[in-house]
């Protein structure tokens, strides 16, 4: 369980807050999107939650525990975190990348080898042919298998990802996306996820919470979102898969 | 075919000095420049600071740079002498190495800054999220990513040393400098040639290891690295495997920058050598370096003339004759600083103003009052000292001498200089063998404002005693006449013919013998 209570970002000399008295609580094994605009405060939000970013006031409880008084090192290391294209280490191979959290948490190494390789075929690359090669040899969507996989590396409870499939072709995304919903429900996971795309959101949610100007809008499910909308911002965010939808059969109608 | 097979002679020696130098700059300066750079990355007030203080470093002249460390040193030794009772040698090896360290830090410096700022920050931003330290993000992801530009810094850092450190010989330490400083001064091409010809060599040698560590690092590949380090490991070594042979507390035979010079020093080695004293050579030293060398215990012994300390360490302005300046001069070297002087070799190697004969005929000039008189129509060449001693002030003032030109040469290019009409007079030496071989007018100095310069042998105050060392040099002592030293002084000069100043040596060694 994270529970993030009253947590404010300001910038020094930025004008207003970019994330203001921000109170959400996420449950085990639930999978929560952060849905909102540009600059709207989501990736902020969930930097700090493993402290990449640290919160101006607030509090952050994970499991019950300070999350502001630990070692904030120690604590990216009980979580796992996918970088919005990827971020993989130019320097290492696929296998060093991969095993890189649990070589720094002193893993023996037949030990990191063994979970290097479960990992490589539970993303579906085949360890045999992936293992030794370098990054800048794999397509987008590889390479962002790999980071999935290097995020689990230490066997986290708990997934951060910031637009993790953002960046690749609509097939390849999709592909992944499923297969990620899948790995979250058989490992037992909790995940916030962070996207603009309405679409995924309602795809892959179990709630939606909505941001807009570093203000939480509204936390639901899709249906919640769908039949309550707080407001008219939310209204037109999440009737945009429908009002696309329409427009598409429109188009598909009128042409000849 | 002679001079080279002599400048092969002197290839281990040399070489092995030129890379234990070179090399030690070059680690120094990384140990100093690796963290300052990552400290410099990181802070970037800081990082101006330190790039701009680098930058103004390679601004100085190189062999400024070098010289200025030594007096430095000297005032710092003197220091802890005084506050900590130790003193350290501030000629040679360390007024270089400092030097060459601080020449080498700006490549590797500014390459780092770079190579780091290079860095993506989604990938140092992926170093913190997968849960390293501030530190192993520097390890394990910033260093090796920024390794290959770090890499090329370290390369030209490297280029850089090896080839300044052609300039530490006028420091006192030995390098393949020493090749194209003596050549110069004795007109031997073949081994100014040779001096560049390995230093270039051996930069390229370098350089090109280096360049296979580079791309061993840009490639990742292991195996290119490995070949790069057995490479540097084989070449450092192989060079330095000679001064294993060399005994450590030799004494140091000093040597200022002329012929007569190095003939003394090897004549002086040889007699050491027969007694079974062994000993180095520092050669191309300034005058007044050498002396404080001498006090300092940085050199053991050398041969100096009694009007130049006289007038630069004495600051005398009179002349009182030959045999009170060197009464005057012996009793203050040992008063003032402990040095022995052992006496004088029996010759004169004053200066005195030279003039092309028919010149001087032409003219009418005879006499330092004669030249008063043309000497504002009149170009002067002297060596790189003589115009900044006192003893040129005297002269001046004594004869209101003033010229229209002033130029300054290497000692032995002042003749070639008067020879083809560049100057019309020169601040000859009168034991330079050249004076009577072109027939030069030399002009006597009726008001006695030059002090009398007889060759004298100066001993350390930690050699000032020691009986085999003095009575291995004393049988020199009153053996030397002008003809006898202006004739080896000669045999080095000449255009055709030259021997080297250990040839010339053995050749004074025979006459004295007879």
């Amino acid at each position: 369980m994270i529970e993030l209570q009253g947590i404010t970002k300001a910038y020094p000399g930025a004008g207003a807050p970019s994330v203001s008295a921000l109170d959400l609580a996420i449950e085990d094994r639930e999978f929560l999107v952060l849905i909102g605009e540009s600059g709207s405060g989501k990736t902020t939000t969930l930097n700090m939650i493993n402290r990449l970013v640290e919160p101006t006031s607030g509090n952050i409880r994970v499991d019950g525990e300070d999350a502001l008084a630990a070692d904030p090192v120690a604590l990216r290391r009980r979580m796992g975190y996918v970088f919005q294209g990827a971020g993989l280490f130019p320097h290492l191979t696929i296998a060093e990348n991969v095993g890189i959290t649990p070589r720094l948490l002193g893993w023996p190494k037949p030990e990191i080898e063994a979970r290097t390789d479960e990992l490589l075929a539970l993303v579906r690359l085949a360890p045999e042919e992936y293992r030794n090669r370098f990054p800048r040899e794999l397509s987008g969507g590889q390479q962002q298998r790999v980071a999935l996989a290097r995020a689990l590396a230490a066997r986290p409870h708990i997934m951060l990802m910031d637009e993790p499939f953002g960046a690749l072709d609509p097939l390849i995304r999709d592909d992944l996306s499923e297969d990620y919903r899948r790995i979250h429900g058989d490992l037992g996971l909790t995940t916030i996820f962070v996207t603009h795309d309405m679409t995924e959101a309602m795809l892959l949610g179990d709630r939606i919470a909505v941001m807009k100007d570093g203000l939480l809008v509204q936390v639901g499910t899709p249906n919640e979102l769908l039949n309550a909308p707080a407001d008219d911002f939310v209204r037109a965010l999440i009737e945009t898969p429908k009002t696309r939808a329409r427009r598409l059969a429109q188009a598909l109608r009128d042409a000849p | 075919m002679n001079a080279i097979s002599e400048a092969w002679g002197y290839l281990p020696n040399y070489l092995s000095s030129h890379v234990l130098l070179s090399m030690s700059a070059l680690l120094l300066g990384l140990l100093l420049s690796l963290p300052l750079a990552v400290l410099a990355a990181r802070y970037r007030r800081f990082g101006g600071v330190v790039l701009t203080l680098a930058g103004i470093v390679q601004t100085i002249p190189s062999l400024a740079l070098l010289a200025l460390f030594y007096p430095l040193l000297l005032l710092l030794s003197e220091f802890t002498l005084e506050t900590f009772g130790f003193s350290f040698r501030a000629l040679g090896f360390l007024p270089a190495l400092l030097a060459l360290t601080l020449y080498s830090m700006l490549p590797v410096l500014r390459n780092t800054v770079t190579g780091l700022g290079n860095i993506e920050r989604s990938v140092k931003m992926a170093a913190r999220g997968v849960g390293m330290t501030p530190w192993q993000s520097l390890t394990l992801v910033e260093l090796p990513l920024a390794a290959p530009v770090i890499m090329a810094g370290i390369r030209t850092a490297a280029v850089w040393v090896i080839g300044t450190a052609t300039l530490a010989t006028p420091v006192g330490q030995t390098s393949l400098g020493n090749y194209i400083f003596t050549g110069l001064q004795i007109e031997n091409w073949v081994f100014v040639t040779f001096g560049v010809v390995a230093a270039a060599g051996l930069a390229l040698v370098i350089d090109r290891l280096l360049a296979l560590a580079e791309s061993g690092l840009a490639l990742r590949s292991r195996n290119r690295i490995v070949a790069a380090a057995i490479g540097l490991v084989v070449v450092v070594g192989a060079s330095l495997y000679p001064m294993l042979a060399v005994p450590r507390h030799a004494v140091v035979i000093g040597a200022k920058n002329f012929e007569e010079q190095y003939i003394l020093a090897a004549l002086i080695r040889d007699r050491l050598s027969a007694a079974g004293i062994e000993s180095r050579e520092r050669d191309d030293l300034g005058s007044s370096v050498i002396f404080r060398a001498l006090a300092a215990g940085d050199v053991d012994v050398y041969v100096d003339y009694t009007g130049t300390l006289w007038s630069n360490a004495m600051k005398r302005t009179d002349a009182p004759g030959r045999k009170a300046v060197q009464d005057g001069v012996a009793a203050y070297v040992m008063d003032k600083h402990g040095i022995r002087d052992l006496g004088a070799l029996g010759f004169e190697n004053a200066y005195a103003l030279a003039m092309r004969k028919d010149k001087a005929e032409a003219l009418g000039i005879k006499t330092l009052s004669d030249l008063a008189a043309h000497a504002a129509q009149l170009r002067i060449g002297g060596d790189f000292e003589i115009f900044s001693r006192p003893e040129w002030k005297a002269v001046m003032d004594a004869y209101g001498l003033r010229f229209a030109v002033r130029r300054q040469y290497q000692p032995n290019l002042m003749y070639s200089a008067l020879m083809s009409g560049d100057v019309d007079v020169i601040t000859a030496f009168s034991s330079d063998g050249r004076i009577a071989e072109y027939g030069l007018t030399l002009l006597t100095d009726p008001k006695g404002a030059l002090p009398p310069y007889d060759a004298i042998m100066l001993v350390s105050p930690a050699h000032a005693h020691d009986t085999a060392f003095l009575n291995a040099l004393k049988p020199l002592i009153g053996a030397i006449d002008l003809k006898t030293m202006q004739r080896a002084n000669l045999m080095v000069d000449r255009p055709d013919n030259k021997l080297s100043p250990t040839q010339a040596a053995r050749w004074l060694e025979q006459t004295l013998a007879h």
